[in-house]
């Protein structure tokens, strides 16, 4: 019942022209709608601003590139051409706004390249620290986000600290619900196909925080109902995917090789902290500190106090995983540089590992899904 | 009218073999620094580099860029990125951080000379995220500490007091820390000095820029300015630089003041955007010296610093003016409509006919996005603008017979409306 549910729910929030956006306007003309780009955004500035956040996640295969391609040339990915695109043939109509962050270098110039098309838009570029070793960046990240909050209310009307608090605590409850899914399919990975938990959480891009929250509890309680048998899969964890979505036929044609995923990096930004935001004192600050401190770690963002590859590795180790699979965006180079690290010390941590390329487009997977089954009997017949 | 001079030139003065024996003097320092550990030395970035701050320990900087560029220009960066293709960094990732990765893993230099590993790995993040990565992966390469400054990116028209104060609080975090690996106490009246020198060598290179405005321009903005970025790079804040730049200007000015320019007769002005193809850095030059068309402004020669606008280093404030450059002063740090302004005020200030867009595949710092960039010089703006694709140091992608129809189909072009817009000042003259 549940995944005849998310299909259905999950096509609609994911069309092309966002019709569940378009509805949460229609019911009240007056309000906005700010779109970013992957990977995280403080969404809590926006919806304490009275707006819906949407995450902006490509456009799968359900779009032809007619002048996309000619604006950004070879070499460069998909999300980004396709997210030009869609602007590009109307449908990002129903924005007021787009909000992108320093994840990689063709996102930032897009930024800028959306800013000369669209001028009617808001369009802004957030600067998220990639020194969180200094003492002086919690600072310039609460007076970065002061600075959005200010250009949101010139869109949307004042906000105050109480309602910045109000929304931290309703997305606190959201994020909390999803590490609980995704503690709960790893502990019993057959009750959570992850087929189904990435629709599930990929919704949250879409939905208001409120309706997205209920849910997640409903299906949670679903979740936890079912009576499935395990069967014999390899627990395995996917790296990679953290911006530039995979056709959901490539995430279900990893299980049936196989595979339990047991943890992930799909969709990121929608389980960014590791613990509860604080919902005392300055919401800025505080929400500022956070990202230096809670955040998960990720090929977007920086801190050179705890390598990336140490998180990788204790992931793997945490959700007694057998294997990664590194399931990259074609020319996704934060992924590619970050592929080379996570090797390395997957290596000398005796995991083993299999590199898969992707584009959100892709409609045939023949050759992957030999080398993942290749990959799984290996690992069986080891 | 000559349409196509086959003209293939030295185009070599005196301040080539300058710079040259600058690079290799600052070679030797760094060889010296791998024998003996002394002086300090520090890996940085040319974006937005701060190497003003260096100067107060009397340290040398170690640029990776250079190493790989010099690498490329002697046809010698295939193997290095092969070997680090071998480690697995793909085919799409950046070929300069691959070359770099590369030669650590071979023990290859571009002289021969050796080459420390860095007393500090300084990550000046200006915009290019790939400098984040190749900055992260030589710390875990080499075992070398990495700290990393964090420049906010210009994403309003002018930086905040917010952005400005963030970078000085980390430049003196820098400076804490180079205390302690050094040793070396810092010494604040140097770092002043050199932030001094840095002025007076960018007014000196803004000049010459300027001197670039004349018809004909006394040198190429792009092919010889780019021999001129290597000193400019490591000895801005020295002395050495000081007299280096005043010697050129010397030169580049009584060759202007003589109508002379780099070619016979200068055809067409260009401006030059994105970096060049160094692995075939001369037969590229001269798809241009064919047609005498010269480059009269570059965006790639800002990349180190922005300074024909009017932007100088301050003595008065060293730790604020080093901190404006790494924000807002060099071009990977603008924002992608700051470049279209960039470009657009060289088109009108610089006399310029039209603009040739390289789009190198290992860079999307420069690259990602220079389709929207030619719409709005050819469609907005009126202006005739070339897009050429190749790499800045990958020699498998560069179509020389490809890239050279373009470039002759594009003055062939040029060419015949010049010869047209004659004709038809002529009839009207007439009329």
């Amino acid at each position: 019942m549940f995944s005849e549910l998310f299909e259905r729910t999950f096509d609609n929030c994911s069309a092309l022209h966002f019709p569940s956006v378009r509805e949460w306007k229609l019911a009240d003309p007056g309000r906005k709608v700010i779109a970013y780009f992957p990977v995280y955004a403080p969404v809590e500035l926006i919806h304490a601003a009275g707006m819906l956040p949407v995450g902006l996640s490509g456009a799968g295969d359900r779009l032809d590139i007619q002048h996309a391609d000619a604006r950004f040339g070879s070499f460069i990915c998909s999300i980004v051409k396709t997210t030009l695109e869609m602007g590009l043939a109307g449908h990002l109509e129903p924005f007021d706004g787009f909000l992108f962050s320093t994840i990689c270098d063709s996102a930032r110039n897009l930024c800028f390249v959306m800013k000369r098309n669209f001028p009617q838009m808001y369009v802004d570029f957030l600067h998220l620290p990639h020194n969180p070793s200094s003492p002086a960046a919690a600072q310039f990240l609460a007076e970065e986000y002061r600075r959005i909050l200010t250009e949101l209310e010139r869109l949307g009307g004042e906000v105050d600290d109480g309602a910045l608090h109000r929304s931290i605590a309703l997305y606190n409850g959201n994020r909390a619900l999803i590490r609980e899914l995704y503690q709960l399919r790893s502990r019993s990975p057959q009750q959570v196909p992850t087929s189904e938990l990435y629709q599930l959480i990929r919704l949250g891009n879409f939905l208001p925080v409120e309706q997205h929250t209920a849910l997640l509890e409903a299906t949670l309680a679903e979740f936890q109902s079912r009576n499935t048998k395990p069967r014999d899969s390899i627990r395995i964890v996917v790296e990679g995917s953290f911006c530039e979505q995979p056709p959901l036929t490539l995430i279900r044609l990893v299980e049936d090789a196989g595979c339990y995923i047991v943890d992930d990096d799909f969709v990121i930004g929608q389980s960014w902290f590791e613990s509860d935001v604080p919902t005392e004192g300055d919401p800025l600050l505080t929400l500022a500190k956070s990202y230096l401190d809670r955040s998960v770690y990720s090929s977007v963002r920086h801190d050179f106090r705890k390598p990336r590859w140490d998180g990788l590795v204790d992931k793997v180790r945490r959700n007694q995983a057998g294997a990664v699979l590194f399931l990259i965006a074609k020319f996704c180079e934060p992924a590619y540089f970050d592929y080379v690290p996570y090797k390395q010390e997957l290596d000398r941590a005796g995991i083993p590992h299999l590199q898969l390329e992707f584009e959100e487009k892709s409609f045939t997977f023949d050759r992957l899904r030999t080398e993942i089954e290749t990959f799984v009997e290996s690992l069986v017949f080891d | 009218m000559k349409t196509a001079m086959d003209e293939k030139k030295e185009y070599r003065g005196s301040i080539h073999q300058r710079q040259k024996d600058l690079m290799l003097a600052w070679y030797d320092q760094l060889d010296q620094a791998a024998n003996s550990g002394n002086p300090p030395t520090v890996s940085m970035m040319i974006s937005g580099n701060c190497v003003e701050l260096l100067e107060g320990f009397g340290a040398v900087p170690l640029y990776p860029e250079v190493n790989a560029l010099q690498l490329a220009i002697r046809h010698q960066s295939l193997d290095p990125i092969l070997a680090a293709e071998d480690l697995g960094y793909a085919a799409d990732n950046c070929a300069y951080v691959k070359a770099d990765i590369g030669c650590i893993l071979k023990g290859i230099t571009p002289t021969g000379a050796k080459l420390p590993t860095p007393t500090l790995i300084l990550c000046n993040f200006v915009g290019c995220n790939t400098y984040l990565k190749w900055f992260e992966h030589l710390a875990k390469l080499q075992q070398a500490p990495l700290y990393v400054i964090d420049v906010p990116f210009m994403r309003a028209d002018e930086p905040s007091r917010s952005d400005i104060e963030y970078v000085v609080k980390q430049l003196q975090e820098t400076v804490k820390k180079l205390e302690q690996l050094s040793g070396r106490k810092f010494d604040y009246d140097r770092f002043r000095q050199a932030v001094a020198r840095s002025s007076r060598t960018e007014e000196l290179w803004s000049q010459i820029k300027h001197l670039a405005r004349r018809s004909p321009s006394p040198f190429d903005a792009y092919f010889d300015a780019i021999t001129l970025m290597g000193p400019l790079y490591v000895y801005r804040a020295r002395p050495e630089g000081v007299e280096f730049f005043e010697a050129a200007l010397a030169e580049l000015q009584a060759k202007a003041d003589a109508h002379k320019g780099v070619y016979e007769q200068e055809h067409f002005r260009l401006v030059m955007e994105g970096p060049p193809p160094y692995p075939y850095f001369r037969a590229f030059r001269d798809m241009f010296a064919k047609w005498q068309a010269c480059a009269v402004a570059s965006t790639y020669s800002t990349v180190g610093g922005l300074w024909e606008f009017g932007f100088r280093h301050d003595p008065d404030h060293p730790f604020e003016s080093v901190a404006m450059h790494m924000i807002a002063q060099n071009v990977t740090n603008r924002n992608f409509l700051q470049r279209y302004e960039q470009i657009r005020r060289y088109v009108e200030e610089w006399n310029a006919d039209g603009v040739i867009i390289h789009f190198v595949k290992s860079c999307r710092l420069f690259s990602a996005g220079q389709g929207d960039m030619r719409d709005y010089f050819t469609k907005q703006l009126g202006i005739p603008t070339l897009y050429i694709e190749s790499d800045l140091e990958d020699p498998r992608y560069f179509a020389e017979a490809q890239t050279k129809n373009r470039i002759d189909a594009f003055f062939e072009a040029m060419e015949y409306s010049k010869a047209t817009a004659s004709v038809r000042s002529y009839r009207e003259g007439s009329a």
